[in-house]
């Protein structure tokens, strides 16, 4: 049953005419057809099961200017965010407002090839997802060699620079050959809460390739709405780790297929949710090919009036035996008027397969506070305390020390600060 | 023990034809022409001496129908209805109010003989060690007999069909119905509010803990009918009321439609319990015929401590769509759901159920057993809710689904929705097949493939089927062995 | 009474069983002692008939007639038993269930009657005293959460109760305790008649101390090294399997 198509929104509006005024680009039949997927279903709204917490349509009013290209000014305010932020692993790469700033960032390692060019065609079925492969000014690539080993962490840092309201669409492509092995994190910085970013991400593992991936999202935009998508070959392998503390709607969502025999993927993350943000993650892992597993681990803590989402569903395609796959999510909520809504689904046409997943939603055990401070703990620091260790229980799924260290700080530093905001509110 | 014994001989009897419920009896009947239209309502309420208000009541939700779509967010497949090719209304002649059992045709005696469900008290009585249970039997759209009336009686207990509870006892039916499942709920319901033609009606006054099992069995006899009955059960204060409820239809190469409403009203400290054993013709193995059985079953615990429980055990229609679910008003009322769905061939199956907490220290526990076989799709679809005011709030969920075969899925889709910090909600799933190490130790000691496959898919349903009365659980045990028939290669 | 002749068997293309000969007399106790990887299990399971297990050439006789082509459950009810090495949880059916279930499809299976259910809790409640089998552990789910030796024994109670022709312990003195294994061997020996045949697989001679078997067979790499008596087993106690496994490379 087709809804009746509904009247286009002002913000479905603008974005028709911003494409249309990106006159290269409108001509380039992948992105017109990027932007025709777009166009067909519209800004989601909560009719589309997938995003069934997060009506878009009806919080995204209207599409905010394009970000021009930075001029001199632009390129050094971001050179004071980048002095500003400590630099993680072997090489950094920068992108500002969605386009590659080589003159910003490092050489990439030995092994790595890296530009910025047109990004090659998908065929995503979301419509977020194909509005930024429509719109993205370029495409920033990684490639690693078949074999090649990178040593440490590539960090790819994505600004955003500017005064007043704009928006922003970054298309990043990573992609290792056959037995490749490498770490990257994406790093968000420098939305303000008139920052609109659209992001997308492409991950594809040859055969036997490995890649640890982190992205960390701390900013302020108004929206973050962030696309994975993911493509393993056989034996390959991701680790996937999101770490979300910042945006007034922020939307991750990972679509991730095991396309080849005895691939694994694990995902995790960890929603730091307060004041009145949305944070919602959304996951759909497909097993296509046999022997596949997956891991998926997602935690949240929700303060205030804030709203947690998960939605994770794994998928076994007809033929995909012996696949193994299990889901888990958690939520805390510390405030009466905290929300948080959870959906795992299975969604299984194969018969030897082992699957399960569990959710829970829950506040903090007053037992183990009570517990604590029977200790002489304070109860703040007693609650602090254990949702420190709620929230690392999930980072080390990064199984990584260093880039779960960071994280751990990240983590620390929220909880302190939230301390801190609630006294002063108090 | 000894069912299991009936299990595995149940299996071995079984020939060329699985479905055993299969006959079509040769009842005369009183049917409506096809076609659905405000005539038709009036009709309906005209043949049933209806007072003015409810045929107001049923032309509303005829007027609201026409508004409405069908929904299509389930994962069922089926071509589009015609709702102007049924009939909404057929009643076996002669059936026009019996006084006793001895107004009732013989041959409808026989069908429900065949069936297994004694309509005759002294049957009953005769026999010793069989608990006693009341019937109400709903042969098509009309309840043909209800059994124990007087007992019941002495007790304060009303229950009786729906029709006679519209005439008898007004302002219980005035009162509560549509208070639940209001006749705007959806496509089905309201399509069910302005055509339903019968059902059952149960009154447990005060305090009063109902005397016996009441049950009521459906059975579709007629062609081309649909079958909308409306079942309505209020505890009151304090009362306890178990009640049970059987389906079966013939075998007919088209689709028949069952669009029935179940409410339940539970006061302060009252309980209900309501089971269903639903088995309608499930169609053949190639998805020809069947039962659609797009139902709306809602309990509302709707005074302090009260308590709603469903059980289910769902073997037969080609698909189901129905999700009994408790509305959790009252403070510390407990909703609680156990399922058993299985599903071959090619039925399709959505399920599940809703506890939304609204109350106080409400809690629910889901329970969920789904085995699919054949090519059969299986989901279960479930909401848990927790709203602002339902501090201290929990719910547990546990759904399994269990495979039989590579060609038929399984699908769990829960919805968790907490709006209250104080609510504990945990949820857990597993998906997983009959393993083959089982099989094997099984048939080790000397039990067929097919026996061993029976004994581990009654041990994964255990859970569920110790929430059935006694008796039924031994049917039902049957029936999820003979609904699994040829599933084993 | 058994015979398996020039058995060949393999699983996914590798050779487990190579050219394996045995034969087990009408009353007589063979026990088979081998190092880890010999095959031991693999000969267990064939003569139960596994799944998944190719037998590429050979035959495995009971009382003269071929069991390959037989199913489980029917060479089952002809009288083959295995007591497996990690026996099998089936949660939500109680032992009890099952021990009914599984008898009454032998007794079916050979023409006779079920067992009134006093007769059949009769014997059931001889036997779990005699093992040391608590009532209570009877109505929990089959294997389910119990330990070890409890395991084991509920193994032996099964053997004790559906009486079969031919029984095969695969490795049952594992996990066990001193007083389990001397109850489970009690239980075993109690079974011991002239028209019974045992086939004891195990890898250390400790439960031969309690189970004396007749003849002792050593296996290696997927057929039998060695044969000989009671001693053989005291002699590879000293020794170790180390001779046999150089022998048959």
């Amino acid at each position: 049953m087709a809804a009746p198509a509904p009247s286009r929104s002002t913000a479905e509006a603008t974005l028709a005419r911003q494409f249309a005024a990106l006159k290269a680009l409108a001509a380039t039949p992948g992105r017109a057809a990027a932007f025709a997927r777009f166009a067909a279903s519209g800004l989601p709204t909560r009719r589309i099961e997938a995003w069934h917490y997060t009506d878009l349509r009806a919080a995204m009013t209207d599409a905010a200017p394009l970000a021009p290209a930075p001029d001199g000014a632009a390129i050094e305010a971001a050179r004071a965010l980048l002095a500003a932020h400590d630099k993680i692993g072997v090489a950094r790469l920068v992108t500002v407002n969605g386009r590659f700033a080589p003159e910003l960032g490092d050489a990439p390692p030995d092994g790595a090839a890296v530009a910025g060019r047109e990004a090659r065609a998908t065929e995503a079925r979301d419509a977020m997802a194909s509005l930024v492969e429509a719109m993205s000014p370029d495409s920033l690539t990684v490639e690693i060699a078949a074999g090649a080993e990178i040593a440490g962490p590539i960090e790819i840092v994505h600004l955003a620079v500017g005064e007043g309201a704009f928006s922003l669409y970054s298309w990043t492509e990573i992609a290792l050959g056959a037995g490749a092995r490498a770490t990257v994190v994406e790093t968000f910085l420098g939305a303000t809460p008139a920052v609109q970013r659209h992001a997308a991400t492409t991950v594809r593992l040859a055969r036997g390739g490995w890649l640890k991936h982190v992205a960390a999202i701390g900013d302020e935009a108004e929206l973050h709405l962030e696309s994975q998508l993911i493509d393993l070959e056989a034996e390959a392998e991701l680790n996937a780790f999101g770490f979300v503390s910042g945006g007034a709607l922020n939307r991750r969502q990972i679509f991730a297929r095991l396309a080849g025999a005895d691939a694994k993927i694990a995902l995790g993350g960890l929603a730091l949710i307060e004041g009145t943000r949305r944070a919602d993650t959304t996951l759909e892992v497909v097993h296509v090919a046999p022997r596949g597993f997956s891991r998926e681990f997602y935690r949240a803590i929700v303060a205030d009036e804030a709203v947690g989402v998960f939605q994770g569903k794994i998928m076994v395609a007809p033929g995909a035996q012996k696949t193994d796959g299990a889901m888990k999510s958690q939520a805390v909520l510390l405030s009466p008027q905290a929300q948080m809504n959870a959906k795992p689904e299975l969604e299984i046409f194969a018969d030897d397969v082992i699957c399960g997943h569990g959710a829970t939603v829950a506040s903090i055990d007053p037992e183990m506070i009570f517990y604590l401070q029977s200790r002489g703990i304070p109860k703040e620091e007693a609650e602090a305390m254990l949702l420190d260790a709620f929230g690392a229980e999930a980072i080390a799924k990064v199984d990584d020390d260093a880039l779960a260290e960071g994280l751990r700080a990240r983590l620390a530093a929220w909880l302190a600060g939230r301390n801190l905001r609630t006294e002063a509110n108090a | 023990m000894a069912a299991v014994q009936e299990t595995v001989d149940r299996v071995r009897a079984i020939d060329v034809d699985a479905y055993k419920y299969g006959f079509v009896s040769a009842i005369e009947s009183d049917v409506a022409p096809k076609g659905l239209n405000e005539g038709i309502v009036r009709f309906i309420s005209a043949k049933k001496e209806e007072p003015e208000w409810l045929l107001a009541w049923r032309l509303d939700a005829y007027r609201r129908w026409l508004t409405m779509e069908e929904p299509k967010w389930a994962r069922v497949d089926y071509p589009p209805i015609d709702f102007q090719d049924l009939h909404y209304f057929a009643a076996p002649k002669n059936a026009a109010g019996p006084r006793s059992l001895d107004d009732v045709d013989p041959e409808l005696l026989r069908v429900y003989e065949k069936l297994g469900i004694p309509l005759v008290e002294q049957e009953i009585l005769a026999g010793v060690e069989k608990p006693r249970v009341a019937v109400d039997a709903v042969f098509d759209s009309v309840s043909v007999a209800t059994t124990f009336k007087a007992e019941l009686a002495k007790a304060g207990v009303i229950f009786c069909s729906f029709s006679e509870a519209v005439h008898n006892h007004p302002e219980l039916v005035k009162r509560y119905l549509g208070t639940v499942v209001p006749s705007t709920d959806n496509y089905y319901a309201t399509l069910n509010s302005a055509v339903f033609s019968d059902g059952s009606f149960v009154y447990v006054p005060e305090g009063v803990r109902c005397p016996m099992e009441l049950s009521t069995y459906f059975r579709i006899n007629e062609k081309n009918t649909g079958q909308f009955e409306r079942t309505l059960i209020i505890a009151e204060k304090g009362a306890y009321v178990s009640y049970l409820e059987g389906c079966t239809a013939p075998k007919r190469d088209e689709n028949q439609l069952h669009a029935a409403v179940v409410e339940l009203v539970a006061l302060d400290d009252a309980e209900i319990k309501y089971s269903t054993v639903q088995n309608w013709y499930p169609g053949d193995a190639e998805g020809r015929g069947g039962i659609y059985n797009f139902v709306t079953k809602r309990g509302d615990c709707r005074g302090a401590r009260s308590k709603i429980s469903w059980t289910q055990v769902e073997t037969g229609s080609a698909i189901t769509w129905k999700y009994p679910s408790c509305i959790l008003r009252g403070e510390s009322s407990r909703g609680e759901f156990y399922s058993i769905a299985i599903s071959n061939g090619r039925q399709q199956v959505d399920s599940g159920t809703k506890m939304i907490h609204l109350g106080r220290n409400t809690t629910s526990r889901i329970i969920s057993k789904g085995v699919s076989a054949g090519r059969s799709q299986n989901t279960y679809r479930g909401q848990v809710s927790a709203h602002r005011l339902a501090t201290g709030a929990r719910n547990f969920t546990n759904c399994d689904s269990l495979l039989i075969g590579s060609e038929c899925g399984a699908h769990t889709v829960p919805y968790i929705e907490a709006k209250n910090a104080s609510a504990v909600i945990e949820h857990e799933a597993t998906t997983s097949k009959v393993s083959e190490e089982q099989l094997f130790y099984c048939q080790q000691r000397g039990l067929s493939a097919e026996e061993a496959t029976a004994l581990i898919v009654n041990g994964f349903v255990r859970d569920v089927l110790q929430q059935l009365p006694m008796e039924f659980a031994v049917e039902a045990q049957k029936l999820i062995a003979i609904s699994l028939e040829g599933s084993v290669g | 009474m058994l015979e398996v002749k020039d058995l060949h068997v393999s699983i996914h293309g590798k050779t487990i069983l190579d050219g394996l000969s045995l034969a087990v007399k009408p009353g007589e106790v063979a026990a088979i002692m081998g190092p880890n990887g010999s095959g031991k299990s693999t000969l267990s399971y064939v003569i139960a008939g596994k799944p998944g297990y190719e037998v590429t050439s050979g035959e495995v006789l009971l009382d003269g007639e071929n069991l390959l082509d037989l199913p489980a459950d029917e060479r089952a009810r002809k009288g083959v038993f295995l007591a497996f090495q990690y026996p099998i949880e089936i949660p939500g059916v109680a032992t009890m269930t099952f021990l009914k279930a599984s008898l009454n499809a032998q007794r079916r299976g050979r023409g006779e009657a079920d067992l009134t259910t006093p007769e059949f809790m009769r014997r059931v409640r001889e036997a779990s005293q005699r093992l040391k089998v608590d009532q209570e552990m009877l109505r929990r789910p089959l294997n389910v959460g119990f330990s070890g030796g409890e395991k084991k024994r509920i193994e032996i109670l099964q053997m004790t109760l559906l009486n079969p022709r031919f029984a095969v312990l695969d490795e049952t003195d594992s996990g066990l305790d001193i007083d389990a294994l001397r109850i489970v061997s009690e239980g075993v020996n109690a079974l011991r008649d002239p028209t019974r045949g045992f086939l004891v697989i195990t890898h250390y001679q400790r439960l031969l101390d309690h189970i004396k078997p007749d003849v002792v067979h050593v296996m290696a790499k997927g057929r039998i090294v060695a044969s000989g008596g009671p001693e053989l087993a005291l002699e590879l106690e000293k020794n170790g399997y180390r001779d046999y496994a150089v022998e048959a490379a």
